[in-house]
């Protein structure tokens, strides 16, 4: 098609300056709403630009026009078609009490199997221990194999002195950042079609055992449970949940009797990955606190007792929040 | 690499965004690396500050900074300049959605945290090798949360004045045939015959002279002008004729506006 271009230029400039000068307004502003007959003139303003693009196409020697109007065409046309909600303000607590536990109940399956991989490597690593003793000094980690457990609770309960002073909150930030840090891996081993997530669940799994075990076999379970419950319980469900979120993205990039496209896939389950996360993030943060503040401090200063009691009441807080937060809400009946 | 996105429209328009090679995006990530050393360091100083009242709190601060800033880096500027990083944007680049939708809070804290694997074992080995094979030079952040980054090619108005000297053009005698070789030279044609005027004087004289031939014959090829328009005329002043022809009549009702895209 031979156009009489300069006409055709200096009769669109216009139109496409007027578009320009909304896109601006809209990505200077997220939270903007176009009134209708606004909205209106900037879908018509968008139709014109592109049946422009379209004509100049077939009239290629133009190539900054038409790249001009492609840049042009694309950023209206991600505003035109965008169907995903656009988020104009953040409520955290509207976030934490109900759409946290809502994601993490609706991938609940993809939690299960985190849950069941980590028992199945808590059992290998039990029953390494139970059958093979040496074995300890393979699969745990250096520190916990140089010492009988009993040995270790006369040492720690002979203390007279707090080991951790001055350094509870440098402490409990190295907790926070390294456990965040082999959460989001634990995430992100998703990508792998979920094969890195399940060795990191199943290895986290199997140290957990064969610790476990190794506690219980020389009579030391009091001081097990005394020492891991208080920030174990909130601390191994966060890994869990990374593993479920890491399993999440697997399950998309898998596709498995889905006839959705991989994009497709993956950008519905993309915000529940997120949620997941950033929930795992605010768990590792009170497990950092709770492990440098209290964990490390075993009887005389703290009875056991005591220390099991408050790992019992977060757990039961924890399953509740889990599963009862954000029942029967608006977003909820909708589902 | 010259890999496009493409994305057809339901009215059925089609654009296409030039896509980032892995090479520029690794540039881009090692200015992001200076303005995370810089925010760091000046994070340093304060921690310094803090550590002359309680050293384990500033120790704390510390910890906690670097990991904020290390992960929080690419989320915060992706999102408050929509797909912009201090990197990206001088290395004129952006992070889009694939299917050219408005980018998501959700994809960018996605693409980000999955840099995790991507940065395996060193210097993004892993993301780079994906980037490489991947059609749409995607490394395995940009795969999960459905993201390509885009090169936005600065436009520009072409200097005619330094390649179009003003002389009698004999191609536009004939105003139907330079019509017809408008329509038939293709922007990367055109391009490529702009640019090998602008540089010329780069060449050495032999290879010019190889080249301008060569650029001629094909552009004749495109449209056959009467022998009295072409006779005579040399081939570097043949390509002048059709870089005035393709050129001109725009440059002198420049697009408003452009600069800002």
């Amino acid at each position: 098609m031979i156009i009489d271009l300069e006409r055709f230029i200096s009769v669109s400039c216009p139109t496409w300056s007027e578009l320009e000068n909304i896109l601006k307004e809209i990505e200077a502003e997220p939270t903007l709403r176009l009134n209708l007959d606004r909205l209106q003139r900037f879908h018509e303003l968008y139709e014109r630009t592109a049946a422009d693009l379209a004509k100049l196409n077939t009239f290629s020697s133009e190539p900054e026009t038409r790249r001009y109007l492609e840049s042009l065409v694309a950023r209206a046309y991600g505003e035109i078609h965008e169907t995903r909600e656009k988020r104009r303000r953040v409520y955290p607590l509207r976030w934490f009490f109900q759409t946290l536990p809502q994601t993490f109940r609706r991938q609940i399956r993809a939690f299960y199997l985190s849950l069941a991989i980590t028992i199945a490597g808590c059992l290998i690593g039990g029953f390494a221990i139970v059958l093979d003793p040496p074995s300890r000094h393979v699969i745990m980690p250096f520190g916990h194999d140089q010492m009988r457990p009993s040995e270790r609770v006369q040492k720690e309960e002979r203390q007279t002195s707090d080991r951790l002073s001055g350094s509870k909150t440098s402490f409990s930030a190295m907790l926070m950042t390294h456990n965040t840090k082999v959460s989001i891996f634990t995430l992100a081993m998703g990508m792998s079609y979920g094969i890195g997530t399940i060795i990191l669940l199943f290895y986290n799994g199997a140290i957990l055992g064969a610790i476990s075990v190794d506690y219980v076999m020389d009579g030391q379970l009091r001081f097990l449970l005394g020492w891991l419950m208080p920030h174990g319980v909130i601390e191994i469900p966060a890994i869990l949940i990374a593993g479920q979120a890491g399993l999440v993205l697997a399950t998309a990039l898998i596709g498995w009797g889905n006839r959705q496209t991989l994009g497709q896939r993956l950008r519905l389950v993309s915000k529940d990955i997120v949620t997941l996360i950033f929930g795992v993030g605010l768990m590792l943060i009170w497990a950092g606190f709770v492990e440098a503040f209290l964990s490390q401090y075993h009887e005389p200063v703290i009875p056991y007792e005591a220390k099991i009691a408050f790992g019992t009441v977060e757990l039961i807080l924890l399953c509740l929040f889990l599963s009862k937060s954000g029942r029967n809400t608006r977003s909820q009946k909708a589902r | 690499m010259n890999a496009e996105l493409k994305i057809r429209t339901p009215e059925g328009i089609v654009f296409a965004q030039p896509l980032a090679g892995p090479i520029t995006r690794f540039f881009a990530w090692a200015i992001d690396l200076m303005a995370i050393s810089a925010i760091l360091s000046l994070l340093g100083t304060v921690g310094n500050l803090i550590g002359a009242i309680d050293y384990n709190i500033a120790l704390a601060v510390m910890a906690l900074a670097y990991f904020v800033v290390s992960i929080g880096y690419g989320i915060a500027f992706e999102w408050l300049w929509r797909g912009q990083t201090l990197g990206k944007r001088l290395l004129r680049l952006r992070v889009v959605d694939a299917e050219g939708l408005r980018l998501q809070f959700d994809q960018v804290v996605t693409r980000n945290l999955l840099r995790f694997v991507d940065m395996q074992p060193v210097f993004y080995v892993v993301g780079g090798i994906t980037c490489w094979l991947n059609r749409r030079c995607q490394r395995l952040g940009d795969i999960a949360a459905n993201t390509v980054v885009v090169r936005i090619p600065a436009v520009s108005e072409p200097d005619l004045e330094q390649v179009v000297s003003g002389k009698f053009n004999s191609l536009r005698q004939y105003p139907h045939l330079a019509a017809r070789l408008r329509q038939r030279v293709s922007p990367e044609e055109a391009s490529a015959a702009l640019q090998a005027l602008i540089r010329r004087d780069e060449f050495e004289p032999a290879a010019r002279i190889e080249l301008f031939a060569q650029m001629a014959a094909h552009f004749r090829a495109k449209v056959e002008f009467p022998p009295d328009a072409t006779d005579g005329v040399a081939d570097e002043q043949f390509l002048r004729n059709v870089v005035d022809i393709v050129f001109r009549s725009r440059a002198e009702t420049p697009v408003r506006n452009m600069a800002s895209v």
